[in-house]
């Protein structure tokens, strides 16, 4: 910190007016706060008061209620998709972080090409999630024709195809994060610890990990909160299929999750449809965020301070 | 330099206001949300003509294919910006804009029509949307493969002919160089052919056997399950991909028939200009399916291409709009580029078609067989109850048994009812 921020910073409010520089911060905060707000904050709001409205255009809503989430919340199909979007977020949660790590780890061991690996598992994040979809969905049928099956007629193979999907193309990201934190673990304490007999095992697990904790702090964030919000790769792999038909006819999409259920309700059924879907994003959006949150309360609990 | 830069910077905005502020005359104006991309081209180049005609702005705007739906709710919420014509092609489409819509009735573009078979009514009877086209589908043959085979087109005037023919070409597919039908591709791109186009069969002869449906039934009986299964499975078992390959996709049915690798095509009349250039000779039969009297059945023609005027406009706007509809059928030129891309027009003085799978339906109807109308339109909450049948068919696909066409049934039937309480709940 510089020594004469203090000062200035003690000057507070006033400082605002009297500096001439910092007149003119509106106009740089100004654009910024306006597409926020009409971007971000005026739509959360709006979608809020929506889900609580019936309306097939959102100028012509009429407030109803309560109704949609009592709707949203008897829809067998959301609770089956959440429980699902649950399973595979914390599957992948584990896969992406414990792969990403072990190739951030391998690649700072100062292997010969270790910037050309890293670039070639970074480029997977490059591409859409939709192609990737598309592409994978061939992938996995050219193989799985073999056998007479497809992707989408088990849900396993729906389940172990996006865990692969999203793998494949999170690691990279992941990984460099990964190398990031690693590179940042002080030399001396490493030298330290070996001149005291560690071995690579202990380093790993008593100095190098605790190192890190901010690293996977933010991983296990990004990659949580990935898990829940995934929409384009399911769209695109499976669209829900395998689906069971009930006795009755009525269908529970066996590999659809949060996301793609909002997105199937909102186009879906009658006219009561996009406000129920809108409620569903509501508690998605309190899911997520209070997931989120607690995951990050959690392992910030255990980072070290340097 | 940089007050140069802000001087350019506010020039800039200030222009972007007064673009934005520039308002449209009393004219009113045309904002035409299009709905077939093939169409595009064609209809840009005639707003451009009727706008230097008549001074009348014309905008139109086609949404991405499969994504009409999601186009049009945003856009209708832009309010007098809004779509001025939009398309409601279908009874589900009736029940989600209906009350955007303009009555229809007794308006000149009304008065332009020759048939009342292609427009739909909301329960009410308000004339919501009129067809600006119409289409018809069945199966496409290459009759100079059927008779490169050993046979000839006379054989195939019902479900039993048309089986002897199929299992026919398809056992000797290897010495022929050519196989029944092209494949069955369960993707989105082309699934529809089947759980749209082909599934109407049941519905129809449901629909004929109730004296005709006016609206949405609440739930089907399944009568006709036996004969949509007897032609799809003609289908998938007599054609160039193997059923269990079908689910992901990825063959071109309508390539494979335009190379002579296949000899029937399940597909409709927009495939004309595409096919006769590559076979000539292609002809457009009924779904043969073994129900009673079929000898005499026809293709199943109908639209989901109806014109809708939004309500919420101004007036100006929306006479504007009509009056360019009217000019669309009634103008030579116009009216020609339209049939020219769609094949045929219903209304009075639009240019005749020359659409060969069109003219087959009209040969069909003169003699004396029975138009198939598209039940299929009546599907509740289309979408939902699409993907299930399609993923029960995927199923089935794999696995031909007894149960797995028990699934389709459900789907097929109870999906039906289900789908109709969800899209009538309120």
């Amino acid at each position: 910190m510089n020594s004469s921020a203090k000062p200035r910073n003690a000057r507070g409010l006033l400082g605002l007016f009297k500096n001439p520089m910092r007149r003119w911060a509106w106009l740089f905060v100004g654009p910024m706060v306006i597409s926020f707000g009409i971007g971000f904050v005026w739509p959360f709001f709006q979608g809020i008061y929506l889900s609580f409205c019936k309306f097939r255009t959102i100028s012509k809503a009429t407030f109803i209620g309560f109704g949609n989430y009592a709707k949203a919340l008897s829809d067998p199909t959301f609770i089956h998709a959440f429980w699902y979007s649950a399973l595979f977020a914390v599957v992948s949660l584990v896969l992406i972080n414990v792969l990403a790590f072990a190739v951030a780890y391998v690649l700072t061991q100062g292997i010969k090409g270790s910037n050309l690996f890293r670039t070639v598992f970074f480029m997977p994040n490059l591409i859409g999630g939709i192609v990737l979809g598309y592409i994978w969905s061939m992938i996995f049928d050219g193989i799985l024709s073999r056998f007479g099956s497809s992707i989408l007629l088990e849900s396993k193979y729906g389940f172990w195809g996006l865990i692969i999907l999203m793998c494949w193309q999170q690691v990279g990201y992941m990984m460099i994060i990964y190398i990031a934190g690693l590179q940042a673990v002080p030399e001396d304490m490493l030298e330290a610890a070996r001149i005291d007999g560690a071995n690579r095992r202990q380093i790993l697990f008593r100095v190098t990990i605790p190192n890190v904790m901010p690293s996977i702090t933010i991983c296990t964030f990004l990659s949580l909160t990935n898990g829940f919000k995934l929409f384009d790769q399911n769209l695109a792999l499976t669209g829900g299929q395998p689906f069971v038909i009930q006795e009755g006819g009525t269908v529970i999409k066996t590999t659809e999750m949060l996301a793609l259920n909002i997105y199937n309700t909102f186009y879906g059924s009658g006219s009561a449809s996009p406000g129920v879907a809108q409620a569903k994003a509501v508690l998605f959006f309190i899911l997520v965020a209070g997931l989120g949150l607690a995951q990050l309360g959690f392992t910030r609990r255990k980072e070290v301070q340097q | 330099m940089k007050k140069a830069l802000s001087l350019m910077l506010a020039l800039v905005m200030v222009l972007c206001l007064g673009i934005g502020a520039y308002a449209a005359d009393d004219k009113g104006s045309v904002y035409w949300l299009n709905f077939k991309p093939e169409l595009d081209e064609t209809l840009q180049q005639l707003a451009k003509t009727y706008t230097e005609k008549t001074g009348v702005q014309v905008k139109v705007v086609t949404a991405a294919s499969g994504t009409y739906k999601q186009t049009l709710t945003s856009e209708m919420d832009k309010g007098k910006d809004a779509p001025t014509l939009f398309v409601i092609g279908n009874q589900a489409g009736v029940k989600e804009w209906g009350e955007y819509a303009l009555d229809l009735t007794g308006t000149a573009i009304a008065d332009e029509l020759n048939t009342d078979a292609y427009n739909l009514y909301d329960e009410e009877g308000k004339l919501v949307s009129i067809g600006y086209c119409y289409e018809c589908y069945g199966i496409i043959v290459n009759p100079d493969l059927i008779e490169k085979a050993g046979h000839s087109m006379d054989e195939i005037k019902n479900f039993e002919g048309l089986k002897a023919v199929a299992e026919d070409i398809h056992a000797r597919a290897a010495e022929l160089g050519f196989d029944a039908f092209s494949s069955s591709d369960m993707d989105g791109s082309s699934s529809w052919r089947f759980t749209g186009h082909m599934a109407n069969l049941e519905y129809f002869y449901e629909e004929r056997d109730a004296g005709g449906w006016t609206e949405c039934p609440a739930e089907l009986s399944g009568a006709y399950m036996e004969n949509f299964k007897n032609l799809y499975d003609l289908c998938i078992n007599n054609s160039l991909t193997a059923p269990t390959d079908l689910a992901t996709g990825g063959h071109d049915a309508e390539a494979e028939f335009k190379d002579g690798k296949a000899a029937f095509f399940v597909n409709g009349s927009w495939e004309y200009a595409a096919v006769s250039e590559a076979v000539p000779n292609a002809t457009m039969i009924p779904y043969y399916c073994g129900v009673e009297g079929e000898e005499k059945a026809g293709l199943n023609c109908g639209t989901e291409n109806c014109w809708a005027v939004n309500s919420e406009v101004s007036e100006a706007n929306q006479k504007a709009t009509i009056d360019f509809m009217v000019w669309l059928v009634t103008d030579p030129d116009a009216s020609a580029a339209m049939v020219e891309q769609l094949g045929i027009m219903p209304y009075k003085s639009a240019v005749e078609s020359s659409n060969g799978f069109l003219n087959d339906a009209a040969k069909y109807t003169a003699d004396g067989c029975y138009v198939m109308d598209w039940a299929t339109n009546y599907q509740p909450n289309v979408d939902d109850y699409r993907a299930a049948l399609v993923s029960a068919l995927n199923q089935y696909n794999a696995d031909q048994s007894e149960a797995n066409w028990e699934q389709v049934k459900t789907a097929f039937v109870d999906g039906w009812a289900v789908q109709y309480k969800a899209a009538n709940a309120d």
